[in-house]
């Protein structure tokens, strides 16, 4: 009767042991050890903390860790409008079902990825073997890493593009093209505008996935040091502040879009 | 304004003539096409290059490399983690949905974000922050050490890795699934006498059932195929603490390519199914929206 009392919005039980739980839950299995990474990491002092996170080989696997995830995502957010794009508006043979692999490596063990992408880029795979004819070597290269990061991030962008795609209205393209838009401009000026903000958290989601990503990275990168060693080997602190960081922008992002839809509907 | 208006108005004469005498097929034909040559070369050939490995040696070596005893102990330690981290999970996410979709407080959108959070942190750093805790060098390492208990670089290290990985994925699906169902057919059931457990048990719960099976679905997959955290804690020791996901890598960086491949596509069948399972899901979720 009292938790009644005290919370007017709402006559159903349950609130105390529901949201005791959950903290007490969270706080166990997320909270406490995380908190120990960082408090571990403060008992280190300043100058052996900057040392450790500024090593030239740290800085070395930095640099490849963001800019292989920031070019995959960019990859990814240019081919994965063009695949959402491909799945809502056309119809072809086996929609459906390449609709539905999408998801692939969402469900798929990294490490199955890691080594299925090495077996066909390495230099006498099914890829891997004409790519070297041209010179280009695949497995063990920055470019590997890149392939990689792109194949896991890839659902993201075509998954948040999708609905918002579905929900236009083709009215608005229609619209502009019989004031006489090319289908370059409709396309520019309007179905673009629409979708950006769905593209840009796709993008953000899959940059956030492929700065942590190592399962399938330490097949087809070899990791070997100051040329393709991802950086989770090397310095966790930094990377949870990343992680951190940009869990922050995507919340702001999805918290942008919603609002932006509620004018819309408004 | 008179001016502006017959030059719209022939301009969209002009185009809608232009639309229907030259239709461009072969725009729709070739986006369809680079998408289907981007999905081949980052979808299909992996996943056909998955059981071509595998089957290279034969079906009766492939057979035997799934039948071998460490194959076989690493599937069963496998199955033990996900028995329990997802029935675990689960509890929670129900529990976490409940008391954020149906009760307003304070804190409720950071409670939000720090149940994301275990999808943010690079497995690594999942299982390197275990290793902190339980560790010889770590916070309790010592006082496990002279107890004789084990976590790290034991099963319950990786259960515990395996927990931390997964955790956000059933309280993600039924979040927002039961924030826009709303309150009402709760608190009417509230109001008719039912008490708390009855509420749930008959009334939410049905309501959000395959919404649970997604989330349920997911977290398995990931718990049976989780590599970076379980790495990290396992200590890849033979038969004893080997997931599927580490018997994998084990035996790829032996060279025993066939059979890596081999156990990898036990992995890709359980992803399919997974993807299957979703299908149907999502299927059943749109008739019964629709209805």
């Amino acid at each position: 009767m009292r938790a009644v009392l005290n919370r007017p919005h709402s006559v159903l039980p349950g609130f105390n042991l529901a949201l005791g739980y959950t903290l007490f839950y969270l706080g166990l299995i997320v909270l406490i050890p995380l908190s120990a990474a960082f408090i571990k990491t403060a008992s280190l002092n300043w100058d052996s903390f900057w040392t450790t996170v500024s090593a030239p080989r740290v800085v070395a696997s930095y640099q490849l860790t963001f800019g292989t995830s920031l070019l995959a995502a960019l990859i990814n957010a240019v081919f994965g409008l063009l695949v959402a794009w491909v799945l809502v508006r056309y119809r072809f043979p086996f929609k459906r079902l390449i609709d539905a692999l999408v998801d692939l490596p969402f469900a798929l063990p990294t490490a199955v990825a890691g080594i299925a992408l090495t077996a066909i880029y390495s230099a006498n795979g099914w890829l891997g073997k004409p790519l070297a004819a041209l010179g280009i070597k695949v497995a063990f290269t920055p470019l590997g890493v890149l392939v990689a990061l792109t194949f896991i991030g890839l659902p993201f962008v075509v998954r948040t593009v999708q609905p918002v795609l579905e929900d236009m209205e083709t009215e608005l393209e229609e619209a502009a093209h019989s004031l006489g838009a090319s289908r370059w401009q409709s396309f520019w000026r309007v179905t673009l505008p629409t979708v950006l903000p769905a593209v840009v958290t796709g993008f953000t989601l899959a940059f956030a996935r492929a700065l942590g990503e190592y399962g399938s990275v330490i097949f087809i990168a070899g990791n070997m040091p100051m040329v393709s060693e991802i950086t989770p080997t090397a310095v966790a602190v930094v990377m949870l502040v990343a992680a951190f960081g940009l869990l922050l922008v995507i919340n702001a992002l999805q918290w942008w879009i919603r609002r932006r839809r509620g004018e819309e509907n408004a | 304004m008179a001016a502006v208006l017959p030059t719209a108005g022939r301009l969209a004469h002009g185009v809608a003539i232009r639309a229907r005498k030259r239709p461009v097929p072969w725009v729709p034909l070739l986006l369809i096409a680079i998408a289907l040559i981007y999905l081949a070369l980052f979808l299909f050939v992996p996943l056909a290059a998955v059981f071509a490995e595998a089957f290279k040696k034969g079906a009766t070596y492939y057979f035997d490399a799934i039948r071998e005893p460490d194959a076989w102990s690493a599937i069963r330690l496998t199955l033990i983690a996900a028995a329990i981290a997802v029935p675990l999970n689960l509890v929670f996410g129900v529990a976490a949905a409940w008391a954020i979709a149906k009760f307003d407080f304070r804190g409720k959108s950071l409670l939000i974000t720090l149940i994301d959070l275990p999808f943010s942190v690079s497995p690594v750093i999942s299982g390197l922050i275990y290793v902190l805790i339980f560790g010889l060098q770590g916070w309790l390492g010592p006082w496990l050490q002279e107890h004789d208990v084990r976590v790290i670089f034991a099963v319950p290290g990786i259960v515990l890795a395996t927990i931390f990985v997964t955790f956000p994925f059933v309280a993600r699906e039924l979040i927002p699934l039961m924030q826009a169902q709303g309150r009402e057919e709760e608190e009417a059931a509230a109001v008719l006498g039912a008490n708390g457990w009855q509420t749930l048990w008959h009334v939410t719960l049905p309501n959000v059932k395959w919404g649970i099976l997604y989330g349920v679905i997911l977290c398995n997959a990931r718990a049976m195929g989780e590599f970076g955290a379980v790495s990290v804690v396992s200590g890849h020791i033979r038969g004893l603490t080997n997931t599927l996901p580490l018997h994998v890598e084990i035996l790829y960086n032996e060279y025993n390519f066939a059979a890596a491949f081999a156990c990898a596509s036990l992995l890709v069948l359980l992803a399919l199914v997974t993807l299957a399972i979703k299908v149907f899901v999502e299927a059943r979720q749109r008739k019964e929206f629709s209805k």
